[in-house]
């Protein structure tokens, strides 16, 4: 048997074998590249141009951002985002905290009720925002039933109230997403070492004690990913406003998302609808960022 | 050239070295045993060997063959895993011939090696059972089967055993032991257990920081520990390494130490070599096993040089077989391995026999052995 | 000892047990409620809505809002229902989902067992794709949309959940992989089996759990889309959009029952999956948040 065989050089299949892994992700890098960090510079470099309806390549430095800072619709924006992103998060956070404490409780039911409290999740924001724009609709919703059943003096018209518009939001908001939350702190809860519980018992702590001294502590990383996830939703809140309020009234329920849109793409000012954009981003990033380093780093 | 041949390799990741010019030549037949403390390097090297790892220095090769750019399928290696990486999706006769479906081998041939193989380790009733319904040590068999299938030139361990419990493992110690001595394969194998070590080679590697400390017969390296690393590394319980002084004793030199009242004991050497003479009054290490402190009755008969020494019992540790004795000799716990029967107490003085003849000396600070 | 005892160390009182179920049960009511009241109202004629109590059943059930919404009802400037709609975000979301896992899962594979230099930097790059507010890619993505042609029509939007799904669908994958011991494929690797056969024969029949969640997360997020569909979609709208114009539509009278109607087939979908396979829509949810 004439057999040829081992050159020092690896064989063709040897080297293909340690491209391949490379070749096939690169599609997915590319599109990565272009559509996600390239779209990104994109942007940035449009907010500091003066496009309006069609990008345009005038360089006019930071006046979009100052034009940005300057309208009152976008300090408006920004307010109602630091209303609701503050109280979205607190109430998520505080009814998350409950109902999984309360679940854990050995409760009869259990795999009935968490569904219940998950299952807004699955809905689309248009869907809720559908439900409870009715559902607060002084005329025809809950102040009207309670009228109805002989509460006369009942009142409930946040939805068309400018000072408390932005509220209806936030219980929506909440609506949907304190399930999730609920069950982020559920798996922490029962991810914890039932014979420390045991062991701080011995040692005469009350459930209360047992809660605020370690229970709660322990769920450190639970409240962290809360946080992050709600925060960047809150950021990113765009569906349910306009599925709502529309913003209103007048720009009472005005977020950045939708502040950003409405400039872009009706008012024709690119310029400073990209600018809010790049405010955003930077609002998310400043989140995101230390929060996936700490994560990735921890793997390492 | 040797069978297997590891010739000058290193392993660096960036700049950081983790493997330092190892040099070791497997002859055909032998069971080789990387052994040494996590991280000192076994696995990489066995890695590097099995093509799992790059080569960043020097050359392996199998058969005068030099495969450092060779696939690891096509070195005709096998290799044994510590989780044994059974594909958990197949069944036990389909994990077997896996590797012969890759390679292509036709369906007849790959169902005739598999019946001979399942039928050398007893696993014929197995093969249809996926991993997951398998115990460990049946599990352990499915990978020594699909290693065996292959019918190597060399066969790769990395700990193999390390995930059963004590009873089982040394079950199958001796059965790899048999299979070894049977088929007469080449087997190099990694593990962290010093025993596993002993009984298992015909020669040891054991490693440290990515330095091979020794390579030898499991008794060279017993026997005669180079390091103190080696030393202590090797045996259970291990090597008492106890700090004493070189004088000169009536004209022959002896190790000082100190017992338990802070008294000076002097211990004559049975090596009395020119160069341990060099260490005249210098402070050295005396390196002493268990086995070889004994009672009178307990001493090894043929020993040239016996040593009488009383000192306190601090703890008796009764084993069944044999019971532990420990004293302080210069400050430092130093264990007696001692007949079942022996009649030693906790802190009383008893009268121990030394078997100087296996006593070894290190210099403290270089490590190094001075009397050889 | 006769009394019984609870298996979690914490014990509760009498009292406080029925404190916890009296609030365990309000929260129940109030997740339930919105829904109730619209499944409820979906099936009233329109008079009795607007002159009735929205708590009250129904005294003359009627499928006509259901009929109208999924059929007639005036969307836009067309009366045809929600049906096309719906068949839109059918034909958007399948392509789209069935590209992104499998993507993801050869990311996954590729990021835990074929590792190279700067893999964790690239990982984190894509994972923080998946939390950018899409208004900073709205601009650019308009105008390639526009370029390649691709504008208001369903490619266009397939491509776009595709682009912003990997990130997610790899986070999934890579995770699970990673659990996956190293040594099957190495030991794959030395039977002679390539890139794509370990794949293929190893990883993937190991992946059934995690390719369900990481379908149902990817659909009930392409599904639930409006902000994709609404910039890019043009004449071709998915359902989200469609039922936003059904409901905001300011001209004639407002439909509420049928508006109920339509909200509750455009939840169908994701709805159904939810009610079908929970346990994994959670596990997708977890995985999502808890990065590991």
């Amino acid at each position: 048997m004439a057999s040829v065989h081992s050159t020092a050089e690896p064989d063709f299949r040897t080297k293909l074998q340690d491209w391949l892994p490379k070749l096939v992700l690169s599609p997915s890098v590319a599109a990565m590249v272009v559509f996600v960090y390239g779209f990104i510079v994109y942007t940035i470099y449009l907010s500091f141009t003066d496009s309006k309806m069609l990008p345009s390549y005038d360089w006019v430095g930071f006046k979009n951002y100052a034009t940005l800072f300057g309208l009152s619709a976008w300090s408006t924006a920004l307010v109602n985002l630091a209303v609701f992103a503050s109280l979205y998060i607190v109430i998520c956070m505080a009814i998350g905290l409950l109902l999984a404490i309360f679940l854990d409780q050995k409760i009869r039911g259990e795999s009935v009720l968490r569904p219940i409290y998950l299952y807004p999740m699955a809905l689309s924001f248009i869907v809720t925002g559908t439900a409870w724009k009715w559902f607060l609709d002084p005329g025809i919703g809950l102040e009207h039933t309670m009228q109805l059943w002989g509460w006369e003096s009942f009142k409930f018209g946040w939805i068309k109230d400018r000072n408390m518009a932005i509220y209806t939001l936030v219980i929506a908001a909440v609506w949907q997403s304190s399930g999730f939350v609920m069950a982020m702190f559920l798996a922490g809860l029962r991810g914890i070492d039932n014979e420390m519980l045991k062991a701080a018992q011995i040692d005469g702590a009350s459930n209360w004690q047992l809660y605020r001294r370690i229970v709660i502590p322990l769920l450190r990383p639970a409240f962290m990913s809360a946080f992050v996830i709600l925060a960047h939703l809150a950021i990113k809140s765009y569906d349910l406003v306009i599925a709502l309020t529309g913003g209103g009234p007048g720009r009472a329920t005005e977020l950045p998302a939708t502040f950003m849109y409405s400039y872009t793409f009706t008012r024709n000012q690119m310029g400073v609808g990209a600018a809010s954009a790049v405010i955003m981003l930077m609002g998310v990033a400043a989140v995101m960022v230390p929060y996936i380093y700490s994560e990735l780093k921890e793997k390492k | 050239m040797s069978f297997l041949n590891i010739d000058n390799v290193t392993k660096a990741y960036g700049n950081v070295e983790v493997l330092h010019r190892v040099d070791i030549a497997v002859e055909e037949g032998e069971f080789l045993v990387l052994v040494g403390p996590s991280g000192c390097g076994k696995s990489t090297l066995l890695n590097m060997i099995a093509g799992l790892e790059n080569i960043s220095g020097g050359t392996i090769s199998i058969k005068d063959r030099v495969v450092n750019d060779v696939h690891p399928s096509k070195r005709n290696i096998a290799m044994v895993f510590q989780s044994y990486a059974l594909y958990p999706n197949m069944t036990v006769g389909q994990n077997i011939t896996f590797g012969m479906e890759m390679h292509k081998i036709p369906k007849p041939e790959r169902d005739r090696k598999l019946a001979e193989v399942a039928k050398l380790l007893q696993i014929e009733q197995l093969l249809a059972r996926k991993p997951g319904q398998l115990s460990g040590g049946q599990r352990q068999r499915v990978a020594m089967g699909r290693a065996l299938v292959r019918d190597p030139d060399v066969f790769l361990f990395d700990e193999p055993l390390s995930n059963l419990d004590a009873k089982l493992r040394v079950d199958m110690r001796t059965e790899i032991k048999k299979l070894h001595q049977n088929l007469g394969t080449t087997i190099v194998y990694v593990t962290h257990d010093q025993i596993e070590a002993l009984t298992l080679s015909t020669r040891i590697a054991v490693m440290n920081k990515g330095y091979v400390q020794q390579l030898g017969t499991p008794k060279e390296i017993y026997d005669n520990p180079a390091n103190m690393f080696v030393a202590s590394f090797m045996g259970s319980p291990s090597m008492n390494l106890l700090p004493s002084k070189l004088v000169d004793h009536n004209g022959a030199l002896a190790a000082e130490l100190s017992d338990s009242n802070g008294a000076a004991v002097r211990l004559p050497l049975s090596q009395q070599g020119a160069s341990l003479r060099a260490h005249l009054n210098k402070n050295v290490i005396l390196g002493i096993r268990p086995e070889a402190i004994t009672d009178a009755e307990g001493a090894d008969k043929r020993a040239q040089n016996l040593q009488p020494l009383r000192n306190m019992v601090s703890v008796t540790e009764p084993a069944g077989s044999d019971t532990f004795v420990t004293m302080s000799l210069s400050g430092k716990d130093c264990v007696a391995r001692m007949r079942a029967d022996a009649d030693a107490r906790p802190r009383q003085d008893f009268d121990f026999t030394v078997n100087m003849d296996k006593a070894v000396l290190f210099d403290p600070q270089t490590e190094e052995r001075i009397d050889q | 000892m006769a009394v019984a005892t609870q298996d979690t160390a914490v014990r509760t009182g009498r009292i406080t047990r029925t404190f916890i179920y009296v609030v365990l049960i309000f929260f129940a009511c109030f997740y339930l409620l919105p829904f109730f009241i619209m499944m409820v109202n979906s099936v009233k004629p329109l008079p009795e809505i607007t002159g009735g109590n929205m708590m009250a059943l129904p005294k003359e059930p009627t499928i006509a809002p259901w009929l109208s919404a999924w059929s007639t009802a005036q969307i836009g400037v067309e009366a045809t229902g929600l049906k096309p709609y719906f068949l839109n975000s059918i034909l958007m979301v399948v392509p789209a989902v069935a590209i992104s896992t499998v993507l993801g899962a050869l990311n996954g594979y590729i990021l835990t067992k074929w590792r190279f230099r700067g893999d964790t930097i690239l990982f984190g790059l894509m994972l923080f794709s998946c939390f950018i507010p899409f208004q900073i890619v709205l601009i650019p993505m308009a105008r390639i949309l526009g370029i390649l042609g691709l504008a208001s029509t369903i490619p266009g939007l397939i491509l776009v959940h595709v682009v912003y799904g990997i990130g997610f669908a790899t986070l999934y994958f890579r995770n699970y992989y990673a659990a996956v011991p190293t040594e099957l494929v190495r030991s794959a690797q030395i039977d002679g089996a390539g890139f794509f056969q370990i794949f293929w024969r190893i990883m993937l029949p190991l992946s059934g759990p995690i390719t369900i969640v990481c379908i149902i997360w990817q659909f009930t997020n392409i599904w639930n889309d409006f902000l994709f569909g609404a910039s890019f979609a043009g004449s071709n709208p998915p359902m989200t959009v469609a039922l936003n114009n059904l409901v905001q539509s300011s001209t004639g009278v407002k439909e509420y029952n049928v508006h109920f109607a339509g909200a509750i087939l455009a939840a169908l979908p994701t709805l159904l999956v939810y009610i079908v396979a929970g346990r994994y829509f959670v596990r997708g949810l977890m995985a999502g948040s808890v990065k590991g």
